[in-house]
Parts: C-alpha cells; structure tokens; sequence
C-alpha cells in the first residue's frame, strides 16, 4: 500500500459521503414519492442537490473500481464505511439531523471496525488457486503478462502471513 | 376525538417504517450482487493504475466496459441506487445509508468468501461484528 492507493480509499470515503448527503438533502426538498407516481423518481434528477449527489456518487465510483482493482472487496467496504461517521458530521451539522449518542456509539464501532482491516493485508486472494483456476479460463491468454505478474506480487506477503511490506 | 387521529399517525408511521425497511432490504441484495460482480470484473481488467501507465487510459475504460461482469454489476448498482431514492424520500438519511451499506458490508463478507474466494480471516470477522453492532445501534 502506497500513499496513491490510501489516495484512492480516501477519495472512495470522501466521495461517499458528499454525494449521499447531497441526495439525501435534494429529496428532502422534493418530498415523498408516491408509489403510484414512479416518473417522480425520474424528475427528481432536475433537483441541483440531486444532480450534484449523482455527480460525486460517479466519483465515488470511479474511484471504487480502482480500489477494487487492486484490493479485496473486504478490504475495500470496510475502508469505505469510514464515510458513516463522515455522513453523521454532515447530517448533525449541515443537514442539521438528530444524531442520538447510541448513534455516535455505533460509529465509534463502525470506526473501530474499519481499524481491524486497515492493519492487515488489502489482498488475500489465494496464490495457490488462482493459477489452476485462471489456467482453465481464456481471459488468460488475453493478458497474460499482468495477471502473472500481480499473482506473483500477490504471492508474497500471503506466503509470510500477511507481514506487512 | 383525539383516538382516531392518533392511530392515523401511528399507521402513518408504521407504513412509512415498512416502506423505509423494504427499500433497504432491497438495497443491500442488489448492492451485494452489484458488488460482487464489480469486484470480480475489475480483479480481470487488473491493477487499473499499473494498467493506465502501460496502455493508456482508454485501454482502462474500453477493458472495464467490455467486461461483462461489469454491466451485469451496474445494473444491479443502478436497481441499488434508486432503492436508495425510494429510502432516502421516507427516512432520515442517518438512518438509510448507514443501515443499508453496513448490511450490505456483512451480506458481502459472507459472498466475497463463497464467490470471490477471499480469505476472510479472524481480524475481518471481527470487523464485521464490530460494524455490524454498529448498524443495531444506528438503526435503534
């Protein structure tokens, strides 16, 4: 893990966050959706806040799939719910929600969790399986030369438990 | 006077509840398959900032589009994201998102071990446990 890739897991929280509260904040100005009015949710994009929120959700994206391409998904998800005490601050302070100190307990949890994953290793893979697997795949063939060399990389800090590089 | 109006509201508010609940269930499955596939189509596209240096960044997006385990992934994410729409207009949005993500994290550590193969250890054991605890006491 070098400090692009903690770029990245940061962007991943960042972006999270921003663009829930952003929606959260438009479709309160637009109020409930009936059931029987579906195209609501459709004209609910015109809303600013809305579209903003749709924006920063694309960001949140782009850089979820990069994360993804280089970290497990397990490792990925519990470095993004550190958003959830980032959402809390947005919604007591801008959005100006009740936050109810049994709410701060389970995101000091939620953090404590998130603690737990950041000292281990981001990808666990098995460099065992994955050669017999992706031998039988033709994805292979196409790309060879990345897959290899990531699997080899990966290879390493799993064969000495997860030490840390 | 006051007996009907009061159970009005309380109807008001458990209906409002269910819908709120529904739509986060509904949410956490398409999100779990969602991420599921994402994850496993951007392992195949590979390390994408390695990948951007090599061959450009139009190798990177042509690679992830062409993929099909991504379309199949956005679809389920664009069925996640306007659950969330339907949540965020009937609750609080301290409630839905953290509620909805953090299942969605536990409903994932479960499928990442059957459908990714990832090691998911004892330090992230205990890290679901610790997040899911927290999602009890943000929905309480």
């Amino acid at each position: 893990m070098n400090f692009r890739k903690y770029l990245v897991l940061a962007g991943v929280t960042v972006f999270a966050a921003a663009g829930d509260s952003m929606l959260s904040h438009g479709m309160k100005q637009i109020g409930s959706i009936s059931l029987n009015h579906l195209q609501g949710v459709i004209l609910a994009v015109l809303n600013p806040w809305v579209a903003i929120g749709i924006l920063l959700l694309l960001a949140f994206f782009a850089t979820y799939m990069t994360a993804l391409s280089w970290a497990d998904l397990t490792y990925v998800l519990p470095a993004t719910s550190l958003g959830y005490v980032l959402l809390a601050l947005v919604a007591r302070f801008l959005l100006h929600e009740h936050v109810s100190p049994l709410r701060w307990l389970g995101i000091v949890l939620i953090t404590g969790g998130v603690g737990f994953i950041a000292g281990g290793p981001e990808l666990t893979t098995h460099p065992h399986v994955e050669p017999a697997e992706t031998a039988h795949e033709p994805r292979v063939a196409a790309a060879p030369t990345p897959l290899l060399a990531k699997d080899a990389r990966n290879g390493a800090p799993t064969a000495a438990g997860g030490v840390e590089r | 006077m006051g007996h009907p109006r009061l159970l009005v509201e309380l109807s008001d508010e458990f209906m409002k509840g269910i819908y709120t609940w529904s739509a986060i269930l509904a949410i956490v499955f398409a999100s779990v398959v969602g991420d599921v596939l994402l994850a496993r189509a951007m392992k195949q596209v590979g390390d994408v900032g390695a990948l951007w240096r090599r061959a450009g960044l139009g190798t990177v997006i042509g690679r992830t589009l062409g993929n099909p385990n991504f379309l199949l992934g956005v679809m389920a994410m664009a069925v996640a994201f306007f659950s969330l729409l339907f949540a965020l207009s009937w609750g609080d949005v301290s409630l839905v998102a953290p509620a909805a993500a953090s299942l969605t994290f536990i409903g994932n550590a479960v499928a990442a071990r059957i459908f990714l193969h990832e090691r998911v250890d004892r330090r992230r054991w205990i890290a679901a446990s610790l997040v899911a605890a927290g999602v009890a006491l943000l929905a309480g």
